[in-house]
């Protein structure tokens, strides 16, 4: 493999809205592409990890066991892991049915909600769909984190800012202007 | 029936001069009549005030004794504070609601009874106490609490519980409670005689100027816990412009494991009143208010009647002393349930008919207090203090105590000792000298004024109660060795969560977040890094949130970080990679259960 610095990707429950803000600072990411090789990520589509990364940048918390594995993964393969965005670093949308019992969420999207057609009445339960988490985590309580980008999504500058300091090797200062949401 | 309701309010309105300022007076009158305020009862509050129900509302559900919902015709409210807790709590409770045939918060369904829980009321030293309606019970047991309901289920009459009445004037006519005043130690400014009017005919002698003089040569600081120069606030206030002045009384005495201040208005409260009007004089303010926490409403009918007697006396009132122009009289202010109104500038708010919300600082109550206008507020020690510094004079008040704290101070004292009660003790005590003195065997953990101050340990025995080194508003917690920190600190961050006026985030939401964390360590699930991260959160939470209250919520927390060694709550890590706080097998159970399969990854 090359000796540019590699970077690695994932969406976890995440919305794929962070991921669009990766791809946001446009013209940028031809220098991007000079700058590193990308690792495991949707944007080549690699399902596994090929070389050792410099950063993981993680989209979303953990919903399910299969999360958690691929966190693991992210964990063990990267020198600097981010958490992107306010799903990973919060649980975000998706922690919303944290004060709800499993059950009662996966009848009210599978059985109960108004305009669900489910004539046999089953909730999924294929072996190749992921065991669900009691709650969502963010990423932090699964794994250790080394960098929190917030936002929803953060936007395209913080993104770029954060990634160009990281790969010259320079202090990671957050820029007030992107980090402030009111 | 409707008619009745609004009919009713509009006349206790009335009674108050439609005045929008006793909105907490008309509130707790109606809730007395009708046992809440109904949504109805609101909307004649307001026509008649000229305000809005919106703003009625924000009242009402703020204060814990106010409620829309109707309660029941006797409301027991057990006090659930962690002194209790180790005297029985649980127990109590429980027999308490098999008796009645209902839960914590519930009420019988013919709406007679309803129980609840509370936090301290006052009691520590005869833990476990209730209030049952405004009646104080104590020394509660399961037996006890059983019998209690039986008799209230057959009279629903509070007052009957009390078959033996406490010592002092705990046993005067209008008093008549079961509480104790437990004074294990007599000091010369509190405990010593007091000759109605002595003090108060030096003070106009003197010119108001040589009054606060001999306060600020006293160096008298006062005993709410901030320990603020009392002369200096005095001089603000005087030298502030406005036309008029207002001295408050905080008897709102609501951290955890103090009562002292419950003591001196049963037994020093001709003390207490005299030095409101000394500050009166020396201020220039005509009108003191006595901000009486609920939980003491007890006491209110002899208060009241020590105020009508100084009045005869020409004590309070007009002409005081037979002095041309001398004016001053006190009214008192009944809270309801809300231990956010001993911060200074929310029992402000309380006093002007509001929510108990602290505002914003400065400008501070010296300066724009109650209505706008200067404004000092003192804690009811401090100006017992005032009437003896009168009498016997600044020297020989700063001859006792250590160097740079002066007088005596009355302590509260609670929790695993023999001999609970309080203490007037001279300023430079040491915390061993506290735990002989209580005959307090083992002695592992110490909350020096409560949870709002410090908590220490055995190490720092040889500390000093005075404002340099162990500050107190008064309130000593003693544990033994047995007793878990984290759990003292997460006991108190329940109580901080539930008594957070909600204002600001860190307070709200860092509360929350702080109790999680700690309590995952309690829980065995921890990790080193959580420490870190709470005392971070601890810190954040301090530096960031806007009153006292969230200021100090994190203390205990932060005391047990620095007592002790918390490694016991760590467990090992389970798999590389992941954090051990992190239990993947207790994560997936749901849903295995669900499924009937198991997890790939465990
Ligand atoms: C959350 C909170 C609760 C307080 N509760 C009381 C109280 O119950 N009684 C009291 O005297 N002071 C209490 N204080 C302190 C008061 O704000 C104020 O400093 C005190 O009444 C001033 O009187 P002093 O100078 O005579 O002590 C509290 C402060 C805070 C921040
Ligand atoms: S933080 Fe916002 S944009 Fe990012 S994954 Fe979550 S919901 Fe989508
Ligand atoms: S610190 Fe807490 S109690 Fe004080 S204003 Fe903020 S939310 Fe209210
Ligand atoms: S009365 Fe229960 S702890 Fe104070």
């Amino acid at each position: 493999m090359g000796s540019k610095p590699r970077i690695a990707t994932v969406s976890l429950a995440g919305c794929f809205g962070c991921h669009m803000s990766v791809l946001d600072i446009d013209e940028r990411i031809l220098t991007l592409a000079e700058l590193v090789e990308f690792d495991r990520s949707p944007i080549n589509d690699y399902k596994e990890f090929q070389d050792r990364c410099a950063v993981g940048i993680v989209e979303g918390g953990c919903c399910n066991e299969e999360n958690v594995e691929v966190l693991e993964q992210f964990r063990k393969h990267c020198d600097v892991l981010i958490s992107l965005g306010d799903c990973a670093i919060n649980g975000g949308i998706p922690a919303m049915r944290n004060n709800i019992p499993l059950r009662e969420c996966l009848e009210e999207a599978y059985l109960k909600s108004p305009g669900v057609y489910n004539p046999l009445n089953v909730i999924p339960n294929d072996k190749e769909i992921p065991l669900l988490l009691n709650r969502v985590y963010p990423c932090h309580e699964v794994v250790k984190i080394d960098l929190f980008i917030p936002g929803c999504p953060p936007p395209a500058d913080a993104i770029w800012a954060h990634l160009v300091s990281l790969l010259s090797g320079k202090p990671v200062e957050p820029d007030y202007k992107n980090l402030k949401y009111d | 029936m409707k008619q009745g309701t609004a009919q009713v309010t509009a006349e206790i309105c009335k009674k108050f001069g439609n005045d929008r300022t006793r909105l907490m007076d008309i509130a707790i009158a109606v809730q007395d009549r009708f046992g809440c305020v109904s949504h109805e009862a609101m909307e004649e509050i307001a026509r008649q005030v000229r305000s809005h129900r919106v703003e009625v509302e924000s009242l009402v559900s703020f204060y814990a004794f106010l409620s829309v919902k109707p309660q029941g015709k006797v409301v027991i409210r057990l006090c659930s504070d962690i002194v209790d807790w180790m005297k029985g709590y649980k127990d109590v409770a429980e027999a308490m609601a098999r008796e009645l045939g209902i839960t914590m918060g519930e009420t019988t369904p013919d709406g007679a009874i309803t129980l609840t829980h509370t936090p301290c009321i006052g009691m520590s030293d005869q833990a476990p106490a209730a209030l049952v309606n405004s009646v104080v019970v104590t020394h509660l047991t399961p037996e006890r609490g059983r019998q209690l309901v039986r008799d209230l289920r057959r009279h629903l009459d509070p007052q009957q519980l009390v078959t033996m009445v406490g010592d002092g004037n705990n046993e005067h006519p209008l008093v008549r409670a079961m509480v104790r005043n437990n004074i294990r130690m007599r000091g010369p400014v509190h405990f010593a005689d007091f000759e109605p009017g002595s003090a108060l005919r030096k003070a106009v002698e003197m010119t108001p100027a040589d009054v606060i003089r001999t306060i600020k040569d006293s160096r008298l600081r006062g005993r709410g816990g901030a320990g603020f120069p009392a002369g200096l606030k005095w001089e603000m206030a005087a030298n502030a412009p406005g036309e008029k002045r207002y001295v408050l009384c905080n008897a709102d005495e609501g951290e955890p494991g103090t009562f002292k201040d419950r003591v001196l208005l049963t037994e020093c409260a001709d003390q207490l009143m005299e030095g409101m009007t000394i500050a009166g004089y020396a201020v220039g303010s005509d009108t003191g208010i006595i901000y009486l926490r609920g939980e003491y409403r007890y006491l209110l009918p002899y208060l009241q009647s020590v105020v009508e007697g100084r009045r005869r006396q020409g004590y309070l009132g007009r002409d005081i002393l037979g002095r041309k122009g001398l004016h001053f009289d006190i009214r008192i202010q009944l809270g309801a349930g809300a231990y956010i109104c001993g911060e200074e500038t929310a029992l402000i708010s309380s006093c002007e008919g509001l929510r108990g919300d602290p505002k914003n600082r400065p400008p501070f109550p010296p300066q724009e207090g109650y209505l706008g206008c200067p404004t000092i507020v003192n804690n009811v020690e401090t100006l017992c203090c005032v009437s003896r510094i009168l009498l016997e004079g600044s020297d020989w008040f700063a001859s006792m105590g250590s160097s740079r704290t002066t007088g005596t101070k009355v302590l509260s004292i609670s929790g695993d000792c023999r001999k609970p009660g309080v203490y007037e003790v001279p300023f430079g005590i040491t915390a061993r000298e506290l735990i002989e003195m209580t005959e307090a065997e083992n002695a592992g953990t110490m909350l020096i004024g409560g949870p709002c101050r410090q908590m220490i340990g055995p190490d720092r025995l040889e500390g000093r109660i005075c404002y340099d080194d162990l500050a107190t508003g008064g309130a000593i917690i003693i544990f033994n060795r047995a007793r878990n920190r984290l759990e003292i600190a997460e006991h108190y961050l329940d109580f901080f969560i539930e008594e957070s006026c909600g204002y600001c985030t860190p307070c709200r939401v860092g509360l929350t977040l702080l109790k999680n964390q700690v309590h995952k360590v309690i829980d065995g699930a921890g990790e080193p890094a959580d420490l870190v991260e709470m005392r971070d959160l601890s810190n954040f939470i301090i530096n960031t949130s806007r009153c006292g209250l969230g200021q100090a919520a994190p203390n205990p927390v932060l005391g047990a970080l620095e007592i002790g060694d918390l490694s016991s709550g760590f467990v090992a890590e389970r798999k590389p990679g992941l954090l051990p706080g992190f239990d993947l097998s207790k994560a997936v159970i749901d849903a295995e259960l669900r499924v009937g399969r198991q997890s790939k990854y465990v």
